[in-house]
Formats: C-alpha cells, sequence, structure tokens
C-alpha cells in the first residue's frame, strides 16, 4: 500500500489533486458553478509551476470540449471539468469524443439543469448525457471522487478501451463540503496511470494520419458504432482490474456495485451518488429493528452493471430504485429504467418502484429514507401494491 | 507497397476499420475516382491556350497537369475531374470547352 | 467523544461561519476524528440569513444532508433570534450557544427551552477588543469548546495557528489566539 496524506479537504480540491498527480499535457475548460474551484485550483498548480500542462483557457464549454478533441487527436493526454449547462453545451462535442475515441477525462459537479435556474446538485446533466459513448463514475464521498478520477484515466487509455470518461461528484454535497479524504503520493499516481502511448496521434509526422473522417451512407458508419459498443464492453473486465490494482494500491474497496445487508435482504433501494449513505443509514437502523433492508448503490453508470444488479437484487421482494434526474414521460427515471430492465431475466417477479428525489439540491432528508423503505416494507408484505413513480418529498 | 491496403474494404466488418475512423496513411484520395461523377469534360485547344495557368491554379480537385511549368498535350487527370467547368470559366482566352461525355468514361473504369 | 456531533451554525453572510464550520472540523480530524463541514450554499449576500453545518464522528460519516435535529447550535448574531427559529430541532442535551451580552437565562427563556444547555458569550464584544472588527467567529470557537467539551483549548490554538499562520500576519494570529481563549474563558454556561 502506497503512503497516504488524511487531509480535510472539498471534493473539487481532490478531484483537482487528482488531475495534477496523472500530469495531463492539456487541459481545456471554462469554470461553472459548481465545478469552479477544480479548474480554479488546476489553474493555480499551472501558475505555481507544480504541474506541467498546457492550460488552455477557452470562452465556452463547446470550445473547451473542442480543444480537449483537438488535443487528444494530437496525441495529449487531456482531462478537464465541467457541470450542468456546460455538459450541456458540450453535447456534440461528447459524442465527436468519444466516436473518435478519444480518451479525455473529465470531471462533472452534477447540478441542475436549468429551467427554472438552479446551481444545486441532481443528476440530470450527467444523465442526459448517458448515451455520449463515456465511461460514466459516480461518486458518493469526496474520496471516491478522487479515487474515481485517477480510475478513469487509467480505463479510458487502456488500449482495449480508448474511451473517454466521466468522473461525476454530487454538486455542493460533495463538491463544495470539507470531507476528510485520503490523498496518494505523487510517485505512486504517477506509477499508477503510467505514461500515455496514443495510438495515432496527429503531431506524429513520421506517421501521418487523418483525422475526422467522413463516413456516410454507405459508408462504415454504422460498423464504427459497432466498434465503440464493444469497447464499451471490453471496458468491463478493464474497469474492474483497475479496480482491484487500485484497492491494493490505497486499501479501498472498489466494485462497479457496492452493497449493504443483500445477501438476505427482503426490500432494497438502488442509488446513486451522496444520497446513497442516507440510504445505508436508514438501512442499518431497520436491521438493528429487524427489517431486511438493503442498498445497492451505483459506481460505475456506464458501462451499466446489469448482472452485477441482477445478482444482488436476487430474492428481493421489493425494490426501490432512487433517482435525482427526470426522464419526462418515460415510466421511471433513468436508473429506474436500467435497472429494471437488468431484472427482467430474473426469475421472480420483482416489483420495482421509480422514486424521483432530491432534484435541484432538495435535501435529502433521513426521513424521507424511512418512507420509502416503509413503502417498500407494505409491498413486501403484501399489504401494499406497487404505485406509480413517486416524487420524494415534494410538495 | 501501400500501407493500407483497403482493396477489400467493401467486405469489412467491425473488426477491421481503423480505430475512431481514422485514416492511417495520408494522400490517399488519389485512390478514390471522382471522374465518374463528370457529365461534361474541358477540352483544351493548344493553339488558343497562352499557358497562363489559370485553369492549373482554379481546379479545386488538382486535375491538370503541369510539366516543366506548361501544360502538357494531355493536360487533363480525367479519373478525377469532375466537369465542374471551372476551367473553362477562367480561361480569359477561352480555350477550354466543356464537351457532353458519352455513354463511356474509360479513363474511370 | 460521543458517536456523532452535529452543529448548526446561524449568522449572517460576512460573519465568518462557513470558515468556524470548517475550523472545527479541521481541529477534530487532527485529532482523528471523521469530519464534515458545509455551509448552505445559495447566492452570495452578505447580511443575510445563512446556515452552516459541521459533522464529528470518530465513525466515518456516511448521510449527506442538512442537520435537522443538531447537537450543539451557534448563534453568531443574536438579532438572528428575532427572525430565524435557531433552536428548531436542537436535542434534548443539545447546546445553544449564543453571541450576547445577555445571559444564558434571559436567552433560554427568548428561545422558549426548557432542557439542555444555554451558553452565551460576548463574541463581538471580545473581537472588537482584540481584532478590533466584528468577525466573531473565532471567539464563538472558543466558547464552543468550553460548552461542549468538544475538545481543548489547546488544539483549537495550535491549529488556528497552523492554518492562520500560511495566510495572515502574526498580529492578526495572535489576536485570534487571544479570541478563543477569552470566548473559553468567559463562556457563560447554564444548564
Amino acid at each position: 500500500m502506497a503512503e497516504q496524506k488524511t487531509v480535510a479537504a472539498t471534493g473539487n480540491t481532490v478531484v483537482a489533486e487528482a488531475m495534477r498527480q496523472c500530469k495531463p499535457d492539456v487541459v481545456a475548460a471554462y469554470p461553472i458553478t459548481p465545478q469552479t474551484t477544480i479548474v480554479e485550483e488546476y489553474a493555480g498548480f499551472v501558475a505555481k509551476g507544480r504541474v506541467h500542462t498546457e492550460y488552455v483557457t477557452v470562452e465556452s464549454e463547446h470550445s473547451a470540449m473542442s480543444a480537449c478533441i483537438g488535443a487528444s487527436a494530437a496525441g495529449a493526454r487531456v482531462m478537464t471539468a465541467t457541470a450542468s449547462q456546460g455538459l450541456a453545451l458540450m453535447w456534440e462535442e461528447l459524442h465527436i469524443a468519444s466516436g473518435m475515441r478519444l480518451p479525455i477525462v473529465m470531471a462533472n459537479a452534477n447540478r441542475a439543469l436549468s429551467a427554472p435556474i438552479n446551481i444545486h446538485c441532481d443528476h440530470g446533466d450527467a444523465m442526459g448525457a448517458r448515451d455520449a459513448g463515456w465511461i460514466m463514475y459516480f461518486a458518493e464521498s469526496a474520496q471516491e471522487a478522487y479515487d474515481n478520477t485517477i480510475m478513469a484515466l487509467k480505463v479510458a487509455e487502456d488500449p482495449s478501451v480508448l474511451l473517454p470518461a466521466m468522473s461525476c461528484l454530487d454538486g455542493f454535497i460533495t463538491t463544495h463540503s470539507i470531507d476528510r479524504v485520503d490523498v496518494l503520493d505523487d510517485e505512486s499516481v504517477a506509477g499508477f496511470v503510467g505514461e500515455y502511448e496514443p495510438a495515432n496521434a496527429l503531431l506524429d509526422t513520421d506517421d501521418p494520419v487523418s483525422h475526422g473522417a467522413f463516413a456516410g451512407l454507405g459508408g462504415p458508419f454504422f460498423e464504427f458504432k459497432r466498434a465503440q459498443r464493444e469497447a464499451m464492453e471490453a471496458a468491463r473486465p478493464v474497469i474492474t482490474s483497475v479496480g482491484e490494482a487500485y484497492s491494493q494500491l490505497s486499501g479501498r474497496p472498489f466494485d462497479v456495485i457496492e452493497t449493504f445487508g443483500m445477501e438476505d435482504a427482503e426490500v432494497a433501494a438502488v442509488v446513486i451518488g451522496s444520497a446513497s449513505g442516507n440510504a445505508r443509514h436508514i438501512a442499518r437502523q431497520l436491521r438493528a429493528q429487524g427489517v431486511k433492508a438493503g442498498v445497492v448503490k451505483v459506481r460505475v453508470f456506464r458501462p451499466f452493471p446489469y448482472a452485477e444488479l441482477a445478482e444482488a437484487l436476487r430474492g428481493v421482494k421489493a425494490v426501490a430504485v432512487l433517482d435525482r434526474a427526470e426522464s419526462f414521460g418515460a415510466e421511471g427515471g433513468p436508473l429506474f429504467l436500467e435497472v429494471r430492465s437488468a431484472l427482467y431475466d430474473a426469475s421472480d417477479r420483482i416489483p420495482v418502484v421509480s422514486y424521483i428525489y432530491g432534484l435541484g439540491g432538495s435535501d435529502v432528508r433521513l426521513e424521507l429514507m424511512e418512507r420509502m423503505f416503509a413503502d417498500l416494507s407494505d409491498i413486501a408484505a403484501g399489504s401494499a401494491q406497487p404505485g406509480k413513480l413517486v416524487y420524494l418529498g415534494a410538495r | 507497397m501501400a500501407k493500407w491496403d483497403i482493396e477489400t474494404i467493401g467486405e469489412w466488418d467491425w473488426r477491421q476499420f481503423p480505430l475512431g475512423a481514422v485514416i492511417p496513411e495520408s494522400g490517399n484520395s488519389r485512390d478514390y475516382v471522382t471522374g465518374g461523377w463528370r457529365s461534361e469534360r474541358p477540352v483544351r485547344d493548344k493553339e488558343t491556350c497562352t499557358q497562363c495557368l489559370l485553369c492549373w491554379i482554379s481546379c479545386p480537385d488538382s486535375a491538370i497537369y503541369v510539366e516543366d511549368e506548361q501544360l502538357p498535350d494531355e493536360s487533363f487527370n480525367l479519373a478525377h475531374c469532375k466537369g465542374c467547368g471551372i476551367c473553362a470559366n477562367v480561361c480569359p482566352v477561352e480555350a477550354i470547352t466543356m464537351v457532353p461525355e458519352g455513354c463511356d468514361l474509360p479513363e474511370v473504369k | 467523544m460521543q458517536q456523532l456531533t452535529e452543529i448548526r451554525w446561524h449568522a449572517r453572510a460576512g460573519q465568518g461561519a462557513v470558515t468556524a464550520a470548517k475550523l472545527v472540523a479541521e481541529t477534530a480530524l487532527e485529532l482523528d476524528q471523521y469530519i464534515q463541514a458545509m455551509p448552505e450554499y445559495g447566492p452570495e449576500r452578505m447580511g443575510a440569513p445563512i446556515q452552516a453545518f459541521t459533522r464529528i464522528s470518530p465513525q466515518p460519516i456516511e448521510i449527506h444532508c442538512n442537520i435537522e435535529n443538531p447537537n450543539v447550535v451557534v448563534v453568531l448574531d443574536e438579532s438572528l433570534l428575532a427572525t430565524v427559529d435557531v433552536a428548531r430541532g436542537v436535542t434534548e442535551d443539545g447546546v445553544v450557544i449564543v453571541n450576547t451580552c445577555k445571559t444564558p437565562g434571559q436567552i433560554r427563556t427568548e428561545l422558549g427551552l426548557d432542557s439542555g444547555k444555554v451558553a452565551c458569550i460576548d463574541a463581538s464584544g471580545i473581537a472588537l477588543d482584540t481584532l478590533k472588527r466584528d468577525i466573531p467567529n473565532t471567539p464563538m470557537i472558543g466558547a464552543l469548546a468550553k460548552a461542549t467539551g468538544l475538545f481543548d483549548l489547546r488544539p483549537v490554538i495550535d491549529h488556528l495557528q497552523k492554518t492562520f499562520g500560511k495566510k495572515f500576519t502574526q498580529d492578526v494570529i495572535d489576536a485570534n489566539v487571544a479570541c478563543v481563549t477569552r470566548a473559553y474563558e468567559e463562556v457563560a454556561i447554564d444548564g
């Protein structure tokens, strides 16, 4: 295990630290609340010479991701960060980065999308980009945000993957709260992520290549998309093996899903991000009272761990899926759709209820988690039917 | 030897295409024959031509040959000329005329 | 130290409550505790009522939400008592610490508290004496240390010197140490 330093720091501070330790050649970014302090601190590292990065200040997130794509195609290791409207403004470039198979790593400080304008946490921004071909990690805590960012880079740059990756952390709740975090030493991180060997560097003049070619009607566009799907599938074992290697280095366990009480759970909640601990806290209290409650936290959303989820939820009598994002007109939130689909092949037909919670930073009070588990217990006991989507805690 | 053999590209599956739609070789647009897009071909009257080379400068497909700063007798690369007529249009002495193509385009085959 | 201590800070934006929430958390970290410190973020408006939160625990802290049932309430501005229900949800054995010249008995009556502890300290007076500015945050930390018994004066001063040493002149550091020490000694506690 590597030397570690215990610090009191915000999620954004340790994400900036993780980026510095990964030594990217280029960072092109535009500040946006609640991501701002990541790029602010990173710019400070560059100004003080603590990292040798070409830091590109741009006029928008559209330009930020465009510059990242250009730099990555040129053969550079590239990282950036954004949030909310910024991620939305990057939308077209997100698809270009993944289609060109450029392993850009981006932190996203999860924040609600307007309107009405709001600067606080929900997952609507990241979930809006869930089909953009990016690997997606979600952090419960500042510690996980730090760890995920380092692992994401190693996975993205793996020659069998070569896809961009997002390291998501909850706006304000994780980005701005001071938390206890163990930080690795610079050498350990540098050794872990290694040197980046670009596959097709534009700046390699001995071996000139063209990027950004046309593959239209009758061309191989369809085949390129197939290759992208296969790369996302290939990322699964890489995410696991990188996670194992990182666990050895850091002493912190990693899995694409993290379970609590699932060995005998009758009622279970599936959740992403900072609210996971709230659900676990109540599940722990309920277990002390004899209720077999469990929690499954999803740490990697893309590629989606459907097999792991189906296995974890086997034998459960009622499941709540907690979404901090909407999918208007769908039967439930984005995570709900994935979870219920993952359960389709299960032999038992498990009732699954969609809960939308915490939009726009609405506080995830413990009492809401109690209410959700109480609903599940009624369904499991047969005294209530699983209902339609629940807006948990909305007036 | 060609670095990137695309002779059988029409039969490739997803595994065979290069990563991220990269073209791993430079200058291979000459392999892409566009002469078949042409419905009219340029014909140059050598007597009228003053060898000013405006046609050569203006051709968007670099389909006009120049040797020793002169247009040779066979001055058009008909495998790539798309018949756009820019050369005829810019010629200051009207030495180039666009002539309708027949059914046969032997240089494209 | 008990299982989990939850501290809710009430102040007006600009009084240093967010810094205080952070300083307390950092001091606890140096005593090998798990910590959380966060403001309730909103638009920056000097003078507007704000809340901040600190959690301290010997075990990892897994919950991420506002503090509804604080063990400790710290009020940096007495005038908030008229407009904000600062004692909302405070636990039976909770401690309410107010920056005021009034006595704990008077504050207890004003807040209608019949259990727990009430502590009063003229933090603004101490700050004006020593810092020459009404920044009552560091004196409130001294009062908090004494009234809650969360930690002794020593680690508070050690941490203050360490963290302020990077940013401030020795005069400012000395004044802040004096603030903390005086408040620790002068806080009046009832209950």
